[in-house]
């Protein structure tokens, strides 16, 4: 069984239907790319998929032992957050919260999880430093780490790059894609950066309001809605952030 | 120095207003970092509003005064948090809506009832004579039941307060976490107001944290250093209240006011010299 099956699921707010005819499975160490304009239903879905929002009708179910808090998520920031002082070990550490439930305190194997989740991430010698006065590269490592803290299984990834510089969003995208490489997590990202989308990921859920296109990336590119988004027709906005112009 | 301290500490009323103070100042503070970082600063403006018309109204009706607030004011807490989320009409105009309207209610009934007497200026202003030995268990035990929460649920505290998002996402119920602030939040306020006033409660909320905030880069320091920050302004601004006969509340915020702007100061410099 799969690690997620989506059946006919539509989303709405106040009676209102934001996207439908949602249809899609993923796999195990799969890499999947959710791509679609603003405003065409990326992050309803999300919140779906994260279970903070019912859907209208259809199912999701999560399978293959995986529960739902075992997704880690890497959000996009809040306003809040930039002036937020803790050093980024409480961040990274706050992760581990949901396999520790209500019992008091970290144990000593949370701490040796966050500490390996930064080396690998290559944040470990920011350990003592203020979340806030990291770069923001540094700051998506920092909350990429503490996803993996959160989960061994699937990453949820909702626009890691948006607001990074051009280097930052390159190596962000190498570093994903060694994780899905070498570790075999399962990986949902949500894009609007075609280009990296395709190069990058096994499978690519297209929506606009509705499904357009679910398949395997190599099928993408030879599919009527792969050619007119990768021709530049109709382009996804691709905002100066993401490209760094 | 030593002298004095032990002269103020020789009035029983001292003994009581000075524990319950900073027993009250403690629970503040520590409620003070999460609220002033999850943007509910206000809250504590609005539920001490909420609280002075409780009180005036019970006083007016001739019922016990915590009796009355205590459970109007975990209400209006409730009601607030939900505002702030699901609301049309957004966090901080609803504070305003709510805090000012409940305030003229207080004023109706005191205008209607006693006329301004001294009961309903130190409903405003705070009095340290206001503190009665009910008043020194209910914040003694309080106290206690906050910072024993605040340490069992510290890593929840931390979780929700930083990204509730992501809390809620991996199966945290953050929204628990949160009615368990606002309620210990009511009860604090309403413990405090007496004594602080009800127009200068919320500055022990807000204060220590911002001033905390300033130089510390952790959560965990900015918890223990507001803490001390809020412990170190209620007893000096209570000495200068005793020695200058200042009013109390007034006396505390200034203290809180100038550790501030110090901690300000010791920022800029410090930001300063790390640029240079």
């Amino acid at each position: 069984m799969a690690l997620i099956t989506c059946r006919d699921a539509a989303f709405a707010y106040d009676g209102h239907t934001v996207v439908d005819g949602i249809n899609f499975e993923v796999n195990t160490g799969d890499y999947l790319c959710i791509v679609g304009e603003n405003g065409s239903g990326k992050s309803t879905l999300m919140k779906g998929l994260l279970g903070l929002m019912k859907p209208k009708i259809g199912s999701i179910q999560t399978g293959d032992s995986l529960k739902p808090n075992e997704i880690g998520y890497l959000p996009q920031q809040t306003s809040a957050q930039k002036d937020f002082p803790a050093s980024c070990y409480e961040v990274v550490l706050s992760g581990r919260l949901n396999s520790r439930g209500i019992i008091p305190f970290y144990s000593r194997n949370d701490r040796q999880i966050a500490i390996a989740n930064m080396e690998r991430l290559g944040v470990l010698t920011l350990k003592r430093k203020s979340f806030r006065e990291l770069s923001g590269g540094q700051q998506q490592r920092v909350l990429l780490a503490r996803a993996l803290c959160a989960t061994s299984k699937m990453l949820l990834l909702d626009e890691p790059v948006s607001g990074l510089d051009p280097l930052a969003t390159m190596d962000l995208y190498a570093t994903i894609k060694s994780l899905s490489e070498d570790t075999g997590i399962t990986i949902i990202m949500i894009s609007h950066d075609i280009q990296a989308a395709v190069s990058y990921s096994s499978h690519i859920l297209h929506l606009q309001n509705r499904q357009i296109f679910f398949g395997p990336t190599s099928d993408y590119a030879e599919s009527n809605a792969g050619k007119r988004f990768l021709s530049g027709e109709q382009h996804p906005k691709r905002c100066c952030t993401c490209t760094g112009v | 120095m030593v002298e004095r301290i032990s002269f103020m500490l020789s009035f029983s009323f001292m003994q009581r207003a000075l524990i319950v103070g900073l027993v009250v100042s403690v629970c503040a503070s520590l409620l003070g970092v999460s609220l002033v970082l999850k943007r509910y600063a206000m809250i504590g403006t609005g539920l001490s509003h909420v609280g002075y018309a409780a009180l005036v109204g019970a006083t007016a009706l001739g019922f016990a005064p915590l009796a009355v607030s205590m459970p109007v004011v975990v209400g209006a807490a409730f009601l607030l948090l939900r505002l702030n989320e699901n609301s049309k009409i957004k966090g901080d105009s609803a504070i305003a809506l709510i805090s000012a309207s409940s305030f003229a209610v207080g004023v109706i009934i005191v205008s209607q009832t006693t006329g301004l007497n001294t009961h309903v200026c130190n409903a405003m202003f705070g009095s340290i004579l206001a503190m009665t030995r009910m008043d020194l268990m209910l914040s003694v035990g309080l106290s206690i039941a906050v910072i024993v929460m605040f340490v069992l649920f510290y890593k929840q505290i931390f979780a929700v307060t930083y990204d509730e998002t992501f809390a809620l996402a991996t199966g945290t119920r953050a929204n628990a976490y949160k009615s368990l602030i606002a309620f210990l939040t009511a009860v604090t306020v309403v413990l405090g107001m007496r004594m602080m006033g009800a127009l200068l409660i919320a500055s022990l909320i807000i204060f220590p944290a911002i001033t905390a905030m300033r130089l510390c880069k952790s959560f965990l320091s900015v918890v223990i250093v507001s803490v001390i920050v809020a412990v170190f302004c209620f007893f000096v601004g209570m000495m200068i209240s005793f020695e200058l006969d200042w009013p109390t509340g007034a006396s505390v915020v200034s203290v809180n006011l100038v550790l501030f702007i110090i901690f300000s100061a010791a920022q800029f410099i410090k930001n300063r010299v790390g640029v240079a």
